[in-house]
């Protein structure tokens, strides 16, 4: 499989089928809070892929060249510490620190670099940008960027390019998924909610419906990875027949 | 800093019905959806949340006076995910199939908001004392969240309850003819919606029961 393709299926894969908010219930929390306008909602979900890609690329980069056991850059130091040391140098016990702290310092980064050079987008941030800090799904991809750093082999190996791609599709699925949600929501001010479900009870069932919305997409990666395995004539007849099956049922 | 909060009985008691973090704070959203398909995954991510809601809380009481406002935040996460890689650690050494199947919502402890909203709220102002009884009182509402949650998604969907510990099956198999387990319930849209109506439930019960005192 060629390599565009196998970062298509990625991006695929991250965005709609395993969507962060209604397959592993990260970012749950502004999913629920800052959902009620279209704008707002549309503004989270840009500031979450904005700070999720930042950290993403330093937290690989944390992990690739220092966390992981035998990393390139701990490994350099520690030869020159004592020399006849054969030991693996193995610092993973302090990834979650580390991933805090990166995520931390990513959030004021981005922060203080929107605010000097787009003041406008700051304004449109407001208060969104220093609460993402505490959003799981950040957190939630550094993990899974570390999971395909230390001990994966092939293509489950990710360089800093998947990691990327993984991250920015993770915060545009959010997005969609928040976008969405907060569509809905716009258009159920004018229904007649039962009072006690107001509020986060029905919102929480709307998604529990958006999720099994969604769940339609499921076994869409398996064949999507069998159509581009296939050669080009191959899948262009598929999708021809596909095509032309309507007008043979007319 | 010197201000008198609420005592630490009082604290207890509201962590666990009045302030319930789950259904009246709506906090901690990410593990007790995740983890909530079986009663054994959400004892134990209740279990890890008591372990480092307690940790924390304890050593933000003793270093109050220390904390400097603008890092206050930075000092309770980074406290929060020193205590999170031990829970992850020991699960992972003496509970390794249930340290796999929580996978990553152990290290998400870091971000849940119980336990920042906790140091921010009582920790970072009240004595160790205080401290440890709210830490108590909230992560026993918190787990009590999780276990109703839980408890109506592992009967609905797998028939069981506290399925491999107790072997316990509540809806009997002799006639499966006349059952079949939702397998949506185990699914993400069942948590969505298990807890959506279960909030309203709770919504309407205090609802119905302050009209009634007043």
């Amino acid at each position: 499989m060629s390599y565009l393709a196998s970062i298509f299926v990625l991006a695929v894969t991250t965005a709609l089928i395993n969507n962060m908010v209604l397959h592993y219930f990260v970012g749950i929390c502004p999913f629920i809070g800052v959902s009620r306008k279209v704008d707002m909602a549309f503004g989270m979900g840009a500031a979450v892929t904005f700070v999720v890609s930042v950290a993403a690329a330093l937290s690989w980069t944390m992990t690739y060249f220092v966390l992981s056991p035998g990393a390139p850059l701990t490994a350099w130091i520690w030869r020159m510490v004592n020399p006849s040391s054969t030991a693996v140098v193995d610092l993973s016990i302090l990834n979650y620190i580390v991933y805090i702290f990166v995520i931390a310092s990513a959030v004021q980064l981005v922060e203080m670099y929107v605010r000097k050079f787009f003041p406008a987008l700051y304004k449109a941030f407001g208060v969104f940008l220093p609460l993402i800090t505490t959003n799981c799904l950040i957190l939630f991809v550094c993990l899974e960027i570390m999971k395909h750093i230390a001990g994966a082999t092939g293509p489950d190996a990710w360089g800093l390019d998947k990691a990327l791609i993984y991250a920015v599709f993770a915060g545009l699925g959010f997005m969609l998924a928040i976008v969405i949600m907060a569509g809905i929501r716009e258009e159920l001010d004018h229904c007649d909610v039962p009072k006690p479900l107001k509020g986060p009870g029905i919102t929480l069932i709307i998604a529990g419906i958006l999720a099994l919305a969604f769940m339609g997409f499921t076994g869409m990666d398996n064949n999507l990875l069998k159509l581009m395995q296939k050669d080009a004539p191959a899948a262009n007849e598929n999708a021809v027949s596909q095509h032309q099956s309507p007008i043979t049922d007319n | 800093m010197n201000k008198e909060g609420p005592t630490s009985l009082e604290r207890f008691i509201g962590g666990i019905l009045p302030e319930n973090p789950i259904y009246r704070q709506i906090l901690g959203m990410c593990p007790t959806l995740a983890v909530t398909n079986s009663m054994e995954g959400a004892m134990t991510m209740a279990g890890a949340v008591m372990f480092v809601l307690v940790c924390s809380n304890i050593l933000i009481s003793l270093i109050r006076h220390l904390l400097k406002p603008h890092l206050r935040i930075l000092v309770f996460t980074l406290t929060i995910a020193t205590f999170v890689t031990i829970a992850d650690r020991f699960l992972a050494a003496y509970m390794y199939d249930m340290s796999k199947q929580l996978g990553p919502y152990i290290p998400l402890i870091i971000v849940n908001c119980v336990i920042i909203a906790r140091c921010e709220i009582c920790a970072s102002k009240q004595g160790v004392f205080t401290a440890i009884s709210d830490a108590v009182g909230q992560s026993l509402g918190f787990g009590l969240g999780l276990a109703s949650i839980a408890t109506v998604r592992e009967i609905l969907g797998f028939g069981t309850w506290f399925g491999q510990w107790l072997g316990w099956r509540v809806i009997p198999v002799t006639a499966p003819e006349h059952w079949s387990t939702w397998v949506v319930m185990i699914l993400p849209p069942g948590a969505f919606i298990t807890l959506g109506l279960l909030m309203g439930a709770v919504n309407w019960i205090a609802e119905s029961r302050s009209r009634k005192v007043a």
